[in-house]
């Protein structure tokens, strides 16, 4: 039954989004590790890292298009969820340190006997387990997004309130995580990760490995959610995006099918976070500060929304763009990014991806027929 | 009366929106397998009567019951639907991004939760009934079109279709031939009719040709209540009938 799910999503695109991830999956590793370092062909470990990056950021635009592009809900709060994937794996990477703290306190990690703690936290407890941690990195999120959807979705919020409600969801643990006293480590957030599962963090077989996590952690999320929106549970979410009150007069408790896209997204949010924090290591609130979210929001916009693969094109493709302009013209890059959300707002409404079929469908070959797209290719707008 | 063998019955249901009384101590009964037109001039409180009977607006005072005994004030949109009350508005609402025998499919009566539509995989009679609704509707050809491209008069029947699909015990259907060429209305009277065999229908028009061609018993409802109930030539000369609405 599940090789049926999975096999349901596999169209074209889907073949090219996981080929591509394949060849990452071979190409990266041997360009760092075999290649020798004096190469053209040479891949630096910074490279490995930034890359691995881009990736877990394109898992968090992958979970904002499953629930915007197909579902209607705009998050403007993802992040949030990204953010606590990322401390629940920041707090396992704490407990690795050990005595090697600067304090050396074997238990304590640093911050804390800097606060004068004489014992750890309940909520710490565990955490020196990978196992645990990996598990609270879907728990966590999760969690918070089923207890925030029930409420939301039950009230029936929908569009800009519910939008607004999310930032303000992202804002208030901005807030709180920036207090010592929440045990956090505060403004300066966790850093100085040592190893994970027993291996140097630094070194470039982990930070391959990693990059390798990454890549399967996106291949097997972008599946599931293809899966989902070819199964009928997935039209399901389109008629509801589009319509809510006539699936529920169909009979369709709308507010559960919500609330299973929403949980769902916020847990693969919490996967990219748990992944990211490794391999640029540190965690601090400021990745839940509600610029973080908005920006995601612009990925998926840019990418094309409503076409899973857009979102990690557009991710991929900002971020890059963010690397380069921070780099040569930082003083620019946020007129860049507005710039660029008002001209893809204006000019193409379905992102890159939208441009794509319809260059496609103005070939005479007739094949722009199956538009890779083409189900979402007449939504309406926000 | 009794409410024991009847399909819906309505009993004192009011309902006000700002003091505007919508619904006023309105009474209503149908019959298992009846079909009923529903007439009044704007404002009568048609539409209120479908919301409140579908679970989209709470009735202030009154009982609605379903089959005798399943109270629907108590109940949200999806339950309602699920006991097998189906309604089709206004305008056609079908779902645009979708095709036609998608639309057909969601439709179809099938475990509703998101872990039945998840791994729901289309059987040889569930196939049947579609193959056979689209017949039904005239849609065979168009299949594999998308719902947002087809015309008004096609959204109108896809929509109808889409009631059959769910086989309600109960159709609402709000002025299906409103925006219709007169073939079109022609046809849908005659679907409709063929529906009514199977199924209880109160159909909602201000199209009194096409409430003639029905043929059903008529119930006239004006500001909230029902003003006179029978035949179409009874209520026509009723001259209270005639003064709210037929005379204007």
């Amino acid at each position: 039954m599940l090789t049926r799910f999975f096999l349901m999503g596999l169209d074209r695109k889907a073949g090219l989004v996981l080929t591509v991830l394949a060849l990452l999956a071979v190409l990266v590793p041997v360009m760092t590790l075999v290649v020798p370092e004096g190469s053209p062909w040479h891949l630096s470990i910074f490279s490995v890292s930034l890359l691995g990056k881009y990736l877990c950021f394109a898992l968090l635009a992958l979970a904002l298009d499953l629930v915007w592009g197909y579902v209607g809900i705009l998050s403007l709060g993802h992040a949030a969820f990204f953010a606590l994937g990322g401390y629940a794996m920041g707090m396992y990477l704490m407990r690795q340190i050990g005595p090697r703290g600067v304090y050396g306190n074997p238990i304590l990690p640093d911050f804390m006997v800097f606060l004068n703690w004489k014992e750890l936290p309940w909520y710490w407890l565990g955490f020196d387990h990978f196992a645990f941690a990996a598990l609270m990195v879907l728990v966590v999120p999760g969690v918070l997004a089923f207890a925030f959807g029930w409420f939301a979705f039950r009230s029936r919020v929908t569009g800009v309130y519910l939008s607004i409600i999310t930032q303000a969801l992202t804002f208030a643990l901005l807030l709180a995580f920036f207090r010592n006293d929440m045990g956090f480590g505060g403004n300066n957030g966790l850093t100085d990760f040592k190893e994970i599962l027993g291996y140097d963090i630094q070194a470039p077989g982990t930070r391959v490995g990693l990059f390798l996590a990454t890549v399967a952690a996106l291949a097997l999320s972008y599946m599931i959610a293809s899966g989902i929106i070819a199964s009928k549970l997935g039209k399901v979410l389109v008629a509801i995006r589009d319509t809510e009150s006539r699936v529920r007069f169909l009979g369709y408790d709308t507010e559960s099918y919500k609330l299973f896209a929403w949980t769902l997204s916020a847990c693969m949010a919490g996967v990219a976070g748990a992944l990211y924090v490794p391999q640029v290591g540190i965690i601090n609130p400021s990745e839940f500060a509600p610029a973080s979210s908005i920006e995601a929001v612009i990925w998926v916009a840019v990418g094309g929304r409503g076409t899973l693969a857009g979102a990690i094109l557009g991710a991929v493709l900002v971020n890059f763009g963010k690397s380069y302009f921070t780099g040569a013209l930082p003083e620019l890059w946020l007129f860049a990014l507005g710039g660029l959300f008002v001209l893809v707002t204006l000019f193409l409404p379905k992102g890159l991806l939208g441009l794509w079929a319809q260059l496609t469908a103005r070939l005479p070959s007739g094949k722009g027929k199956g538009a890779p797209n083409g189900k979402t290719a007449d939504q309406k707008g926000m | 009366m009794s409410a024991e063998d009847t399909l819906l019955y309505l009993d004192g249901v009011s309902v006000s929106f700002d003091g505007f009384r919508a619904l006023n101590n309105l009474s209503l009964t149908m019959m298992p397998g009846e079909m009923r037109a529903i007439i009044g001039p704007n404002g009568a409180g048609k539409t209120t009567m479908m919301d409140v009977i579908t679970g989209k607006t709470r009735p202030d005072h009154g009982t609605i019951l379903f089959e005798g005994e399943t109270d629907l004030t108590k109940l949200r949109e999806a339950g309602i639907a699920n006991l097998g009350i189906g309604r089709k508005f206004q305008r056609p609402t079908v779902f645009e991004p979708h095709t036609v025998w998608d639309n057909l499919e969601l439709a179809l009566k099938a475990p509703r939760r998101p872990l039945n539509t998840l791994t729901y995989a289309i059987g040889r009679d569930d196939r049947a009934r579609i193959e056979e609704i689209l017949d039904i509707t005239r849609l065979s050809p168009k299949r594999e079109r998308l719902a947002g491209s087809l015309s008004h008069g096609e959204k109108q029947w896809l929509e109808i279709g889409m009631l059959l699909a769910q086989d309600p015990k109960l159709l609402l259907v709000d002025e299906p031939v409103a925006g219709m060429t007169d073939a079109e209305t022609e046809q849908t009277a005659r679907l409709l009719c063929d529906i009514a065999g199977k199924h209880s229908v109160i159909v909602v028009e201000h199209d009194m040709s096409f409430v003639r061609a029905l043929g059903v018993k008529v119930t006239v409802l004006a500001e909230g209540s029902v003003l006179a109930e029978g035949s179409l030539d009874s209520v026509s000369a009723n001259q209270q009938v005639i003064d709210v609405y037929l005379g204007r």
